[in-house]
């Protein structure tokens, strides 16, 4: 536990102006990721669940440096990503590679598999037939035969075959640290489970590092070490997979839980835990975000945001309810 | 729109698949349409190029004891005009006015908007707006006022029509190669391209471009039956090609008045337009069909 983070946030900040009017002016922010702080340790797989919109894609973009932060810091392998100089920062990129969740829009539909592939070792300076050759290799070791499939093109292919050629394309630079947004959202169960097992094979072989986004609470928990929730672009609740699956804390975690499908059909649902769709991210409700939606909202949650709570180690919740429940056992 | 079964799925699993060029070759010679279309095309260009070889007469040499002769005289196969010139030798040597005014306005705007386009859609911001918002003022002339404004301005000519044409096509060819960039520069490829350390001109270069150039040139294809009517309109109105020099759109306007005395032989320029503008309209649609990008 005590090896430094191949990642560390601090206070990452990004708002996305919402413009309008004649002269294009900024008329609102989206404040898509508010003052998250994480640590992703070597080896490990953070899970980062949330709704849809709640800025886990931005988050994704923000550790890769793909979008630039308004305010806050990425580090990554003791590296600040944010000061490193252009020839540095394209050496790190082999390091981190991103999966991302639609397979439709992530190939370029003019290039075949293998070129797709190559094309980043290319970039580094490979020549056409070593990076052709390599692409090919790694091609066979998602489970496409690239004597198949090397020469076609992505409209040739499934969804769950495109994936994997994702997968493939993000491997070819040998990085340290995977993110995974979404990887498997858009294909059929059946067809999620083989992605998802060829994962976590290849994060063995390779010695690799996920940061795995999902809306999927069960998808994340299959794959996860420690899990963090975000709600309205904040972290809400972080902690190991096991302690959430367990004992969930933030009314917003548990709620989470509750409305995930259960395969056992004596927990049946009566009513849903939580109803109605997150608020507006462009003016999200004072105070805590989630209290409008919360069954234990109090007048000082409206106030200011919870900070973080520390209930067990490695357990972090933001929610006055475990402010007070901490104060009476002190 | 037929359906176009695809090559690759007549082929046996293993074996390559045809790349992009070779399928869209595959698709064409298969749309009877745009093949027939095409031969057409190909045959007035052939007849353009070849005019000063295959013209039975001069074409600006009159006899003025055999004007307006009908179309069928021995002589004259398609009869002479108001000044008693061969009408077929015209329509030849026309065509090549016509076709150079036509296309040449095209193949500059494909260029220069292509470049502008993607410049601004793929900078965006202050970069975008200006160029733009430049074209958006050229946009709000209709076509054809546009082209009638520049040429009148520069004065007639050939040389004068080509560079108005060029400027009343390029803000429509930015517009397209602009809304093309900033679409495919928001894919997931090409975020995948910056996150393997891409520069930005090998991001333009193998991503950008092969998505963007196919939607532009089938536009720009369109655009050229526009372009010949556009010039045409700009000869009959004296501001393009400047007689005696035989144009379509020349040979439309001087032959307006006869039109009482001899109906078939005024029209036969309007039907050359007519004929041309509409095969490069088929085939431009034949490739658009052939061009369409799977995903």
């Amino acid at each position: 536990m005590s090896a430094a983070p191949l990642v560390a946030t601090r206070g990452l900040r990004k708002h996305f102006p919402v413009r309008g009017g004649v002269l294009r002016r900024a008329q609102a922010w989206v404040r898509a990721v508010d003052d998250v702080s994480f640590d992703v340790k070597p080896g490990e797989t953070l899970g980062i669940v949330g709704e849809s919109g709640c800025g886990k894609s931005t988050l994704a973009r923000l550790i890769l440096r793909l979008v630039e932060p308004d305010a806050g810091s990425v580090w990554f392998d003791g590296e600040d990503m944010l000061r490193v100089l252009p020839g540095r920062m394209k050496r790190l990129r082999r390091d981190m590679q991103l999966v991302f969740q639609d397979p439709y829009a992530s190939l370029n539909p003019r290039l075949t598999v293998e070129d797709a592939v190559a094309f980043s070792l290319l970039v580094h300076g490979a020549g056409r037939a070593d990076a052709r050759g390599k692409a090919r290799a790694l091609l066979g070791r998602v489970g496409l035969d690239p004597r198949l499939y090397g020469r076609r093109y992505p409209h040739e292919l499934s969804g769950g075959q495109r994936q994997r050629v994702n997968i493939a394309r993000a491997l070819v630079l040998d990085p340290k640290l995977l993110v995974l947004d979404e990887p498997v959202s858009a294909l059929d169960k059946s067809v999620q489970a083989q992605v998802l097992n060829l994962l976590l094979e290849l994060k063995v072989d390779r010695e690799l590092t996920y940061v795995f986004i999902s809306h999927d609470l069960n998808v994340i928990e299959y794959v996860s070490d420690r899990v963090l929730v975000m709600y309205l672009g904040q972290v809400v609740e972080s902690g190991t997979a096991d302690a959430l699956a367990e004992a969930p804390k933030h009314p917003y975690t548990q709620a989470l839980f509750a409305s995930a499908p259960s395969m056992d059909p004596d927990r049946r649902m009566e009513r849903p835990p939580i109803t109605g769709d997150p608020p507006n991210p462009i003016d999200p409700p004072s105070g805590c975000r989630f209290r409008t939606r919360c069954a234990f909202a109090m007048p000082q949650c409206a106030v200011a945001a919870p900070p973080p709570v520390t209930v067990a180690a490695g357990h972090d919740v933001a929610c006055y309810l475990y402010e007070a429940a901490t104060a009476v056992t002190a | 729109m037929s359906v176009i079964a695809l090559p690759q799925e007549l082929s046996i699993v293993g074996t390559a698949p045809m790349s992009y060029w070779r399928t869209v070759a595959w698709r064409l010679s298969r749309d009877r349409a745009t093949l027939v279309a095409g031969t057409l095309l190909l045959l007035i260009a052939l007849s353009a190029v070849l005019a000063p070889w295959i013209a039975p007469h001069d074409p600006s040499a009159g006899a003025i004891r055999l004007r307006l002769a009908a179309v069928g005289t021995p002589t004259h196969v398609l009869g002479t005009d108001e000044q008693g010139r061969d009408m077929l030798s015209r329509l030849l040597w026309g065509g090549r006015m016509t076709l150079v005014a036509g296309l040449t306005p095209v193949v500059v705007a494909f260029l220069v908007g292509t470049v502008l386009g993607v410049i601004a859609g793929y900078t965006g911001g202050l970069v975008n707006t200006l160029v733009m918002r430049t074209m958006d003022i050229f946009y709000a002339f209709p076509a054809v006022l546009l082209a009638i404004a520049i040429s009148g301005a520069l004065g007639p000519g050939l040389p004068n029509t080509l560079i108005s044409l060029s400027i009343v096509f390029i803000p429509r060819v930015v517009r397209v190669a602009e809304s093309a960039t900033v679409q495919v520069k928001g894919l997931e490829y090409v975020a995948a391209a910056k996150a393997s350390g891409a520069s930005v001109w090998q991001i333009l270069r193998h991503h950008l471009l092969a998505n963007v150039l196919g939607p532009v040139l089938v536009f720009a294809s369109t655009q050229v039956s526009l372009s010949i009517i556009l010039a045409a309109g700009l000869s009959f109105l004296g501001l393009g090609v400047t007689p005696p020099a035989a144009e379509w759109g020349l040979m439309l306007n001087t032959l307006r008045q006869s039109i009482y005395v001899n109906a078939v032989v005024p029209a036969l320029p309007g039907l050359a337009i007519f004929v041309t503008s509409m095969a490069f309209n088929l085939v431009s649609d034949g490739l658009r069909d052939a061009m369409e990008i799977r995903t």
